[in-house]
């Protein structure tokens, strides 16, 4: 069922909207939050924060100074819902029906295996494209040290990612190894998590797959 | 709004409100010119003490950023009377700890009734005529280092929606805690040609005056700006002050931002700080100099960028 929750953080001193409507978020498993602000700080920071947790945000100027946003977790809206539905926590469900065991893959290098490096680039490329064959994709992708090279600028397989993302797999490039690496401004595809939010990831998958 | 004052033509006045400086300097004599500059704000902490420490540090960088040595001092505070005047004794304590580790004195001031506390100082500083460093004179070729993290702003915000991993807390106040100082000393031990605090208005609104005062333009290299720990990822949670907003929408036009450079990005380097670090234009050939003795006395400078010559924007972000 899709709930709906709405939140009213008008009047409210920043960052209250933002926690406010992440405390919404995280008590739906799936459905939509409605937060209405009343300044253009509360409208820009709620708007970042849902859009980088990997939610859609939809933003609607109503009379004077304020907006609703609109943020749907857990796929596209209620009514926009495309036959065969977008995956959930629980599990994931292909066109065909049957429920499938959510996956997710922690990425920790960006070439695949102990040898040779031109070897491990050659499998990490075939790995993506064998990823992309899977139905239903997998959950979420978690890039962590060399790892976080693979969704930044320069990196042979950002088609693979990017097609995998179109598909509804979240990718999420840990920030201090973004940092460490100076890639931070260079991130093409998903986006910044924390070691939190991807051991949330691990731990609520049914699934946890380790490349190395 | 400055701009209606009477303008002044003081030929004594080195240093004075038309470039957006962060102190007045006046010259005495051949060897002696006095700097004066205030600053007072509301609470960035909790603890009473250590708000005196980070308003007393906010409030002599700027001597430091002319490459002066603080001399005297006096409190400006503002205090409720509902609360208990014992609160208001620690933020002066406060304060005077820190004056006292920079050699100065605090020598009075004035506290009036106010519903907010407020506190900071008005000081006096010296600096020699002919090496005030002030934020016009950065030249094509400079080196921009910047000798604190960002993010004091980001954090803070995260601190009051209680967000703010342990680590980011610490790393904010140690930053916020530390005085210029030993930085001010190393840049004019070794030479520099241009020097500002970042404070308010973030890092890219003082580069963007100084780059303005210097008829230049800064490019920021944003790979390399240090940041706090834990920052980026707070910067993505939408703990972004108003403040940081703010500088943006009146820095448009003025920055160069390449496409595609996520939002939280640009929020951190619009971010206002508190008791910020120093942005110095070095001369490319003390750069090492510079480098080798800021690690001496323990400042973590990090290159930010270079002065180039003067293109269609003051600031160009790569």
């Amino acid at each position: 069922m899709n709930e709906i929750n709405e939140v009213d953080c008008r009047g409210l001193a920043c960052p209250q909207p933002v926690i406010s409507t992440k405390k919404a978020l995280d008590s739906l498993d799936r459905g939509t939050v409605v937060t209405l602000v009343d300044n253009d700080t509360a409208r820009e920071n709620v708007t970042l924060f849902a859009r980088n947790s990997g939610h859609e945000a939809r933003v609607e100027k109503l009379e004077g100074p304020v907006y609703r946003i609109t943020i749907s977790k857990g796929g596209p809206e209620p009514g926009k819902q495309a036959p065969g539905a977008a995956p959930d926590t629980s599990g994931t469900t292909s066109a065909g029906g049957a429920v499938k065991p959510s996956t997710v893959y922690l990425i920790t290098t960006n070439m695949l295996g102990q040898g040779s490096p031109d070897l491990g680039l050659v499998l990490m490329k075939s790995l993506m494209v064998t990823l992309n064959e899977m139905d239903p994709p997998p959950r979420a992708l978690l890039f962590l040290n060399s790892g976080v090279m693979l969704t930044c600028q320069g990196s042979p397989v950002l088609e693979q990612l990017q097609k995998l993302s179109s598909r509804g797999s979240l990718l999420v490039s840990c920030g201090t190894c973004l940092d460490y690496y100076k890639l931070s401004d260079k991130l093409e595809t998903g986006r910044v998590g924390n070691m939190l939010e991807i051991n949330g990831y691990l731990l609520e998958s049914e699934k946890a797959i380790t490349i190395a | 709004m400055l701009r209606q004052l009477p303008v002044v033509t003081d030929p004594n006045l080195l240093v004075g409100p038309e470039k957006s400086d962060d102190a007045a300097v006046y010259r005495l004599s051949g060897e002696l010119a006095i700097i004066q500059t205030v600053d007072f704000f509301t609470p960035v902490v909790d603890d009473p003490y250590l708000f005196g420490q980070v308003a007393a540090a906010n409030s002599l960088s700027d001597v430091y950023a002319m490459g002066g040595k603080p001399l005297l001092a006096l409190n400006i505070a503002c205090f409720p009377s509902c609360l208990p005047v014992e609160v208001l004794g620690q933020i002066l304590k406060g304060g005077a700890d820190k004056v006292a580790e920079a050699g100065a004195i605090v020598a009075g001031g004035h506290t009036i009734q106010d519903d907010v506390p407020k506190y900071g100082l008005a000081v006096t500083g010296l600096v020699h005529p002919q090496r005030v460093l002030s934020n016009a004179g950065a030249r094509p070729g400079d080196i921009l280092i910047l000798t604190k993290p960002l993010g004091t702003g980001i954090i803070n915000t995260a601190v009051k929606g209680e967000l703010a991993p342990e680590e980011s807390v610490r790393a904010a106040l140690e930053t916020m805690l530390e005085l210029n100082r030993q930085a001010s000393e190393v840049m004019v031990r070794c030479g520099a040609n241009s020097c500002t605090d970042i404070t308010g208005f973030g890092l890219l609104g003082h580069a963007a005056e100084m780059a303005e005062a210097s008829g230049a333009t800064l490019e920021i290299r944003v790979a390399g700006v240090p940041l706090l720990p834990g920052v980026r990822e707070l910067a993505a949670m939408g703990m972004i002050p108003a403040g940081a907003y703010a500088n943006r929408d009146f820095l448009a036009g003025r920055v160069v931002i390449p496409e595609g450079t996520k939002p939280e990005i640009t929020a951190i380097l619009f971010d206002p700080q508190t008791s910020g670090g120093l942005l110095i234009a070095v001369p490319e050939e003390v750069f090492e100099l510079v480098a080798g003795e800021m690690k001496k006395v323990g400042v973590k400078a990090g290159v930010v960028g270079r002065v180039r010559e003067k293109g269609p924007a003051p600031i160009v972000l790569i």
